[in-house]
Formats: structure tokens, C-alpha cells, sequence
């Protein structure tokens, strides 16, 4: 793949290869710099020795065999000198030359106290080629001055070595980190390419696709393997959610497709008021329980959207229990069951009071529902550990151990229970009030029967439970 | 409905009432509801009119929407009990959240109910709302025909002869003769008796309903406790006006 060198320069890869680089370049320079200071303080201060040691020499010897030993050694030294490194120059008072390779005394400019640095040019030089020279004067005996330095070729290359040195780096800094870049960049490009890719894929609705691993297990893989589990479990969302369209449609088009003909049919028919009357109430009794389900489906969603979480209050679920006991303790009577109630002093939670109590009469609805007549049903509230538990067990037919799952799910409704009343959301309402409580439903064999088994979080200040109003 | 215009003759003084609603046809069938059943009634249109007209103070009673153009329905309640007027407010409102209830109940709201709902159940809310405003009730006996409620003794007693409640049983009779002559409805006995909104998959209510109604009505001539089909319960006495209705 080809960029244009705008959209190169928009690359995040890019931008970290850049970065990367420009880090590498202040790295060497850095580097190269410490090398050029260190070493050339080392060559200045071995010059100056030389110097230092070459002067005390030279006066020396003009102390011993005067002015003409000192000619004589200085001619010597030039001579032993073939690499021509060495400046040695004396004068007289009048700064004359008397002896030496320095065509004359330096100018006052280029002299700091007794060390100076000028510029000379050789005359043995054939390009004439000038160098700079750092020396050191001496005041003989007798108004002769001696001059004795060096020049600073070997400086002079070691600075050249260090500038292109430094040139050199940076061109293969560059040139490495263009290359490293393309090389990276295209790799990761190419992986998020793929993720890009799919996304794109899955956004035009395409929810099966998912992100293909590398296998490496790298960062990448990582991100690739969380984005297939969210797609999953988005995946699973809009399954349910079709699933709880589809049911709605079908469990709500049924008792809409009876209303409408009887009233069609009450138009058509020439009844008295009073025929008319009785299809408007049971037409307005219909609706009631149209009204509910759609109620029911509402409280679910309320309760799996958490909307009440925040509205959690301390309360005794003990109570609750024996109020439901006590409204559906009347029901069972009137089915010729018994309810038996064992429900512990106080169960303090956190909750929301109404959904509870959906949730515990709704389980006390099933439980008097599917108990025969003569049949007894069992409600137990205890406290185990840290959490609050809640059994309801009735002696009905039970759910077949494969059903159980299925049950809990919107309008799912066994076959055998088509004919009792119920609209299929009572399990889900509880199972959803149960989420929102941080609690579960499990559903198990009361040998025979349904047991049902709520699970909640105890609370841990049991001071703070508000006591019921007596209504 | 008609069943309750006979159950409930209007009242004797014309009650005013102020329907804010915007859903013109929801208003349409309230207003024309409430004046079959003998209510005076106005009707406002948004939250501006609404807030205009609840500030005259010329009602009996308030039933407005919680959503509404231009001011909030929990708005206009707020402005009303902050100027004093205490007119008694129903809330209607699609948003059946408890918390919202709450939220309604607090502004000074008196009662609160969610669309869609039972015109029977609008109009029996309505009038026990208006009942709790027009006095207070500091008896300590209720008596209908000849059942006497001791509410300091907690007994009961119908035609001399003792009858033996449960508590519960206690409070629902209570509830029902401080509205007898009135519909209550089923989820109004929830609320109120037990305390709970919530809605029962099956008839919890009926079945209680049945064991009072063995208690007081048993052995006893005429039945006192009558089912209003479609709406809920009614506690009254043989009525000389002699209402013809099913019981």
C-alpha cells in the first residue's frame, strides 16, 4: 500500500518512528560532543606539556652553552622535526629573528600573556596551506626572546573526524529510522488495518465477523480478543432482543387479534345495549390484561437497565416475606392448599422495596398456580453466610431439569401451562429483579415440585432498616 | 362506567375540576368522562396554560400530566404549593418508575397514576382525593348500616354481634368504610392497605375480599360488601334512594 506523504505524515507510526529518530539523533550528538570536549582538553593540555617541557630544555641549554648552544639545538630539533609540527622562533630585544621556522614574532593581537594562537603558513609548504599554531614566549637572558609552539593539525583532524561524524550519523539515522519506520509501520498498519476492517464490516451489520489473531499474544492480539468477546456479547444482546421483539409480537398480536374481532364482530351483529355492554367490558377486560403485560415487560427492562440501583434502601426482606405470606396465604386457602411460612426474625438488605415484593409474589403466584389442590407450598427465608436466602417450594408437576434455563427467558412457557393464566414474564421479572439486586434465582427439585431460590446479598448495618408504616 | 355514575350520584355541590393534558384525544375522553360523571371540568393545553390556570385557585381538584410543552407538570405543582394554593393533585404519567412516583408524591402531588389506566380507576383515585381534602378525620367509630367500626377498641360489631378480625382483615374494612359509598379499586387496596404497588399476576385481592365478605356479610341481611365489576370494591348500606345496581 502507497501513502500519499500527507497521510504518512497523519500515520501514528509515522509520527512514533519520527519521534524515535529525532531521540537518536540528540542521543549521538550528545555523544559525539562529550567525545570532541574530553579529547581535545586532553590534546590542548598534552600540547601545553610539550611546550612547557621543550622550553625548560631550550633554556636550559642557553644557560649552559649560550646563545649559539641554543641556535645550534633549535636547528637541531627542526631538523629531527620531519612532520613539521614544531614552531620554534628566537629573537633578539628588538624581536629580530635570530634562528628558528617562524618568519616573525606575533602581533600583540594574537597574544594572550605568554601563550599565543596565530595562524602560519609553512614555507616549506608548497599549497601554502596555513595551520594553527598555539605557543608559549620566554624571556631570555640578555633580551632574547624564545618562542616555542605547536601546530594544531592533530586537533584540526580530530575536529574534522568528530563533523563528520556527526554528519555521517545523521544521515544514517535518518535513513535507518525511514526504513525502521516503513518496516514497522507497515506491520502494524496491516494489523490495524484488519481490526479497522472488520469493524467497518460488522458497522454495514455483518454481526459474525470477528477480528482475526495473530497468535503472538501481543498488545494487539489482546485488543483483538477483547473486541471479539464485546462482539459476542453484543452478538448475544441483539439475539435476546430480536427473541423479545418476536415474542412480543406473538404473544401480544394473539389477544389483540381477539379484541378486534369481537369488536367487529359486536358492529356487525344487531345486539341489545346490553350485549354491546357485556363485549365493552370484557373487550376493556381484555385490554387490562394487555395493559399488564406490557407493565410486566416494562418493570423487567426498568430492572435489567439497573435504573433503580441508585435508589436502594436499606430494608428487612423478613418482612417482605411475611407480608407476601400473609396476602398469598389467603390465595392458597382458597385453592384448598396450604402455605407454610418459616421466615427468620430479620433479613436486612438493600433493595428496592416494590420489585422485591413483585418478585416474591410473583413466585408465590407460580407456587399456588401449579400446586394441586391439596397441595402445600413452603416459603423459607434464612440467613446463610452473607447472604439472604429465599426458598419457595410448591408440590406441582416441577420443571423438567432441561426446561429450567429456558423458563426464566420472556414469555417462555412450558407447554403443559398453556392453559393456566400467566403471560410467560413472571420467572424473567424475578430473574431480573435479582441481577438489579446483585442476587440470583436458581430453580431446583422440591422431590416433587418446584423449588425456587432467591439468593441475596445480606446487608451489613441492620440498625438502619427503616420500620414499615402501619398502613 | 355508567355503573359507577349510578353507584356514585354527583356530588351535591358542583366540584370544579382542572384537567392539564396535552394529548388532545387522552383529554378529550377524560374531560367528557369526568363531565358524564357530574364534574364541572376545564381543560389546559400546555404547561404554560396550565400554570395560568392552577394559579387561580378556583379547584376542587388537579389532574395533570407530567410531560407537558413549555413547563413540566412537577413544575407547576411545585409553583402552585410554593404559592399556597393546595388544591389536591392527581399525576398521570407514562413514566411507571417507583422513583418517578416518588418524585411526583414529593413535588405535592397527591396521588399518582400511570398511563394507560382505567378511567375507573382515575375517577375512584379522584374522589377519594377529594374526600381526604374535605375534612379531617379524627373519628374514632365508623358505622355503615349496622356495622359499627371501634377504632380505639380495634372491635367490630354488626347488628350487636361481635366479629373477629385479623388485623389485616381490620385494616381492609377500615379502608373501605372511610370511603363507603365509593368504588375503591384494587390497586388502591394495595397501596393502602398493604402497602405496596405492585401487580399481582392473579387475584390476591378477590380472596381477601371473599374472607371479609364471609365475616361481615354472612348471616347478616342486607350484603354490605359489593363487587363493582370492571373496577373494584364498594362498602355501602341499604340506600333508601334505592340506586338499581348488581352487587
Amino acid at each position: 500500500m502507497v501513502l500519499s506523504p500527507l497521510r504518512l505524515v497523519r500515520t501514528w507510526a509515522f509520527r512514533v518512528v519520527a519521534l524515535y529518530a529525532l531521540l537518536f539523533l540528540i542521543s549521538v550528538a550528545v555523544l559525539l560532543g562529550f567525545i570532541y570536549v574530553t579529547t581535545v582538553g586532553f590534546i590542548d593540555r598534552q600540547i601545553n606539556a610539550t611546550i612547557i617541557a621543550e622550553i625548560n630544555g631550550l633554556s636550559d641549554r642557553y644557560r649552559e652553552q649560550g646563545l649559539s648552544g641554543l641556535t645550534e639545538a633549535i636547528a637541531e630539533r627542526i631538523s629531527q622535526d620531519r612532520v613539521g609540527d614544531a614552531i620554534y622562533l628566537l629573537t633578539d630585544s628588538e624581536y629580530q629573528p635570530v634562528a628558528g621556522n617562524l618568519p616573525g614574532w606575533p602581533t600583540d593581537v594574537e597574544r594572550q600573556g605568554r601563550w599565543a594562537t596565530f595562524m602560519v603558513t609553512l614555507s616549506d609548504d608548497e599549497d601554502a596551506t596555513g595551520y594553527d599554531v598555539r605557543a608559549m614566549s620566554f624571556l631570555l637572558s640578555e633580551g632574547y626572546h624564545l618562542l616555542v609552539g605547536r601546530n594544531l593539525r592533530e586537533r584540526e583532524g580530530f575536529e574534522q573526524l568528530i563533523e563528520e561524524s556527526l554528519v555521517w550519523s545523521v544521515l544514517v539515522t535518518v535513513l535507518l529510522g525511514m526504513f525502521g519506520g516503513f518496516v514497522m509501520s507497515g506491520d502494524m498498519r496491516r494489523r490495524l488495518d484488519a481490526i479497522n476492517r472488520t469493524t467497518g464490516r460488522i458497522m454495514q451489520g455483518d454481526l459474525h465477523e470477528r477480528v482475526p489473531l495473530s497468535g503472538s499474544g501481543d498488545e494487539f492480539d489482546r485488543l483483538s480478543a477483547n473486541l471479539n468477546a464485546m462482539l459476542v456479547q453484543i452478538d448475544r444482546l441483539m439475539v435476546g432482543m430480536r427473541e423479545v421483539s418476536d415474542n412480543i409480537a406473538h404473544d401480544l398480536r394473539s389477544p389483540l387479534n381477539r379484541l378486534k374481532s369481537r369488536l367487529e364482530v359486536t358492529l356487525i351483529s344487531h345486539g341489545s345495549a346490553d350485549q354491546y355492554r357485556a363485549a365493552l367490558e370484557q373487550t376493556v377486560e381484555e385490554t387490562n390484561q394487555i395493559i399488564a403485560t406490557f407493565n410486566a415487560l416494562l418493570s423487567i427492562a426498568q430492572a435489567e437497565a439497573g435504573s433503580g440501583r441508585d435508589h436502594l434502601a436499606p430494608l428487612d426482606f423478613a418482612d417482605l416475606a411475611r407480608d407476601a405470606a400473609e396476602l398469598y396465604e389467603a390465595v392458597a386457602e382458597a385453592r384448598d392448599q396450604r402455605l407454610v411460612a418459616e421466615v427468620v426474625g430479620s433479613a436486612p438488605v438493600r433493595g428496592n422495596r416494590q420489585l422485591l415484593f413483585q418478585a416474591l409474589a410473583n413466585l408465590l403466584d407460580n407456587a399456588t398456580k401449579y400446586s394441586p389442590a391439596g397441595g402445600s407450598i413452603r416459603l423459607t427465608v434464612a440467613i446463610d453466610g452473607p447472604q439472604v436466602v429465599c426458598t419457595v417450594a410448591d408440590s406441582g408437576p416441577g420443571i423438567p431439569l432441561a426446561d429450567r434455563e429456558r423458563v426464566v427467558q420472556r414469555f417462555v412457557r412450558l407447554e403443559r401451562s398453556r392453559t393456566t393464566p400467566g403471560n410467560g414474564l413472571g420467572l424473567s421479572l424475578v430473574t431480573a429483579v435479582m441481577t438489579l439486586h446483585g442476587g440470583q434465582l436458581s430453580l431446583g427439585d422440591a422431590a416433587p415440585g418446584l423449588v425456587a431460590t432467591l439468593a441475596l446479598p445480606l446487608a451489613r448495618e441492620p440498625q438502619e432498616i427503616s420500620a414499615r408504616s402501619a398502613a | 362506567m355508567s355503573a359507577l355514575a349510578t353507584l356514585d350520584p354527583p356530588p351535591a355541590v358542583l366540584m370544579r375540576i382542572l384537567v392539564i393534558e396535552d394529548d388532545a384525544d387522552a383529554a378529550s375522553y377524560l374531560v367528557k368522562g369526568l363531565k358524564e360523571t357530574g364534574y364541572v371540568v376545564d381543560h389546559a393545553r400546555d404547561g404554560r396554560e396550565g400554570m395560568v390556570q392552577a394559579m387561580t385557585d378556583g379547584y376542587d381538584a388537579m389532574i395533570v400530566d407530567r410531560m407537558l410543552p413549555f413547563a413540566d407538570g412537577l413544575k407547576i405543582v411545585q409553583a402552585m404549593r410554593a404559592a399556597g394554593i393546595k388544591t389536591p393533585v392527581l399525576f398521570l404519567s407514562a413514566l411507571g418508575q417507583v422513583d418517578d412516583r416518588v418524585k411526583g408524591l414529593k413535588a405535592g402531588g397527591d396521588d399518582y397514576l400511570v398511563k394507560p389506566y382505567a378511567f375507573s380507576e382515575l375517577l375512584a383515585r379522584l374522589e377519594a382525593m377529594l374526600r381526604r381534602g374535605a375534612g379531617p378525620q379524627v373519628e374514632t367509630k365508623l358505622r355503615v348500616s349496622d356495622m359499627v367500626m371501634d377504632l380505639l377498641g380495634r372491635t367490630v360489631t354488626r347488628a350487636g354481634k361481635d366479629i373477629d378480625l385479623q388485623p389485616r382483615e381490620f385494616q381492609l374494612l377500615e379502608y373501605l368504610m372511610r370511603n363507603a359509598g365509593h368504588v375503591v379499586t384494587r390497586t388502591m387496596l394495595l397501596e393502602h392497605v398493604w402497602d405496596y404497588h405492585f401487580d399481582p399476576q392473579t387475584n390476591v385481592i378477590d380472596v381477601h375480599i371473599s374472607r371479609l365478605r364471609q365475616k361481615i356479610d354472612k348471616g347478616f341481611e342486607p350484603p354490605l360488601l359489593h363487587t363493582v365489576r370492571g373496577s373494584g370494591y364498594c362498602l355501602r348500606g341499604p340506600d333508601p334512594a334505592g340506586a338499581p345496581q348488581a352487587g
